[in-house]
């Protein structure tokens, strides 16, 4: 049996409305609350970037594994905000956890599913018999151009899978992953803001893509949507996922533990694998998961999971998902929100 | 440009690492070449706990240039659940994050978190290490 042994997540605890957002913009924000289903998302702190993010949540994880993490063969890092450009996230993050140094170790970007694509890896490596244990995790302190549609729903927060042969928690039966070259959002070099297509990221980009990988993971599971207990999709914002489910045949009560974006907003590379932590917090022995990520360029990343026995010992040893979302909240004004965003001109 | 001691302190400032002196238990953080307790020069690597009370603090409203943006903030001596009794544990400093400065006070407790401390310019290294948070 191979999946995952451990998962944790982590969310910074600075909140801002969407109601201020669209109050700055002179936007209705009953308008973007009813349009897009959000209403508040995470803020990084001023301390706070997809390393310390990474390292947060790959340490729950690792207590709800419970291994000795010199064991982990591998770590990688999905996200489109690494905070450098040259030298691998988990460079620090392994020194960070007493990890390695004899393990390989990588970035990944790709748009919003950076993080799926480290899941997938890191399943692969153990599952070829290559290490004992691998680290996926996705992670991002994602940006949104001030004014931009994005600006409403890019925000912070990440989730860490320790992938294993024993104890595992919540096993992988398929995976299957589906790309094209669909130019519907992109970040040049050297630019700081991502740019979209506009309405063209739904229909050809996000949808096609959901259900081409949705329905390919289906046929390959020989499953349908009545079979899985929960159903998991990235979450650009709070009104995609529940449409790409209805299309592909699940309930709103399937999505409904997992549908963490009116709240949490879109983590990026964090978003889908976040929605799976959300599950995994409540799910029973035996429950099947089915989860399809998203990246924009683009493509998608189907898993199916199957719960164990293992989840009632391991649940507890960490913070859940939830009470991370729902409690202890600073709310930040928009000039306090653009002055922990760095949007802010300043003097050096 | 201080890259090179950044690296020495990785093991300190990421994992906590203290040294314990084999001949009298003493733990030093960070760890010393001769324990100031029996002077043995032997010591063993461990691993301090992440949880501590405040045991002072204070509340830095002019802070220097680095963190002159990040005001007001709090900086507090810390004293680890280490020792063998609550009054003898490991000690150290560190930024009180994510907190109302107001809300503060002598014997809350903390837990120590990930944080980015500083950074070395704009093209400079991000630097890491520990900061506090209230639990």
């Amino acid at each position: 049996m191979i999946g995952i042994v451990g998962y944790g997540s982590y969310l910074p605890r600075y909140r801002i409305k969407v109601d201020l957002i669209a109050k700055q913009w002179g936007a209705d924000p009953e308008a973007i609350k009813r349009g897009l289903m959000l209403y508040e998302k995470t803020v990084p702190g001023q301390d706070e970037d997809t390393i310390t993010i990474s390292v947060e949540a790959a340490r729950y994880a690792l207590q709800r594994a419970r291994i000795d993490p010199q064991k982990i063969g591998a770590v990688y890092i999905g996200s489109e905000s690494h905070p450098y450009a040259v030298k691998p996230s988990a460079t620090i993050l392994i020194d960070a956890l007493g990890i390695g140094p004899h393990v390989h170790v990588a970035s990944y970007e790709f748009a919003c599913k950076a993080g799926t694509e480290a899941m997938y890896v890191a399943y692969s490596l153990v599952k070829a018999g290559e290490m004992e244990y691998a680290l996926g995790i996705g992670a991002d302190t994602s940006q949104g151009a001030p004014g931009d549609a994005l600006e409403y729903s890019a925000s912070a927060g990440g989730s860490a899978f320790i992938m294993g042969k024993e104890k595992v928690v919540a096993e992988i039966l398929f995976t299957h992953s589906y790309t094209s070259d669909t130019p519907d959002f992109w970040r040049r070099e050297h630019e700081f803001y991502p740019r979209h297509a506009g309405r063209f990221t739904g229909e050809p980009a996000y949808f096609k893509h959901i259900h081409n990988a949705g329905t390919s993971l289906l046929e390959k599971s020989g499953m349908q949507p009545k079979d899985f207990q929960f159903a998991v999709f990235h979450m650009p914002n709070g009104k995609f996922p529940q449409e790409a489910g209805k299309k592909l045949g699940f309930t709103k009560e399937q999505m409904e533990v997992g549908w963490i974006s009116p709240w949490m907003g879109n983590t990026y590379s964090g978003s889908s694998p976040t929605g799976l932590s959300a599950v995994l917090d409540v799910a029973k022995p035996g429950d099947k998961i089915f989860m399809v990520s998203f990246g924009s360029g683009a493509g998608s990343d189907g898993f199916v999971y199957q719960v164990t026995d293992e989840i009632e010992i391991v649940r507890d040893l960490a913070p859940k998902l939830r009470d991370m979302l729902d409690n202890d909240k600073i709310y930040l004004d928009y000039g306090e929100y653009a002055k922990f965003r760095k949007k802010i001109i300043l003097n050096e | 440009m201080i890259s090179p001691r950044y690296h020495r302190e990785v093991a300190q400032r990421y994992r906590l690492e203290a040294g314990k002196c084999k001949q009298c238990g003493n733990i030093s953080f960070p760890p010393r070449l001769v324990c100031p307790k029996c002077k043995s020069k032997t010591f063993e690597t461990v691993q301090l706990s992440r949880e501590g009370k405040i045991l002072t603090f204070t509340i830095i409203r002019v802070g220097p240039d680095k963190f002159s943006k990040e005001t007001p903030y709090v900086v507090a001596i810390i004293e680890l659940f280490e020792g063998r009794s609550s009054n003898d544990g490991v000690r150290l400093t560190a930024q009180i994050t994510d907190c109302d400065v107001n809300k503060v006070e002598i014997g809350s407790k903390v837990k120590l978190v990930f944080r980015k401390i500083q950074d070395e310019g704009k093209s400079g290294l991000h630097c890491y290490g520990y900061k506090a948070v209230l639990i």
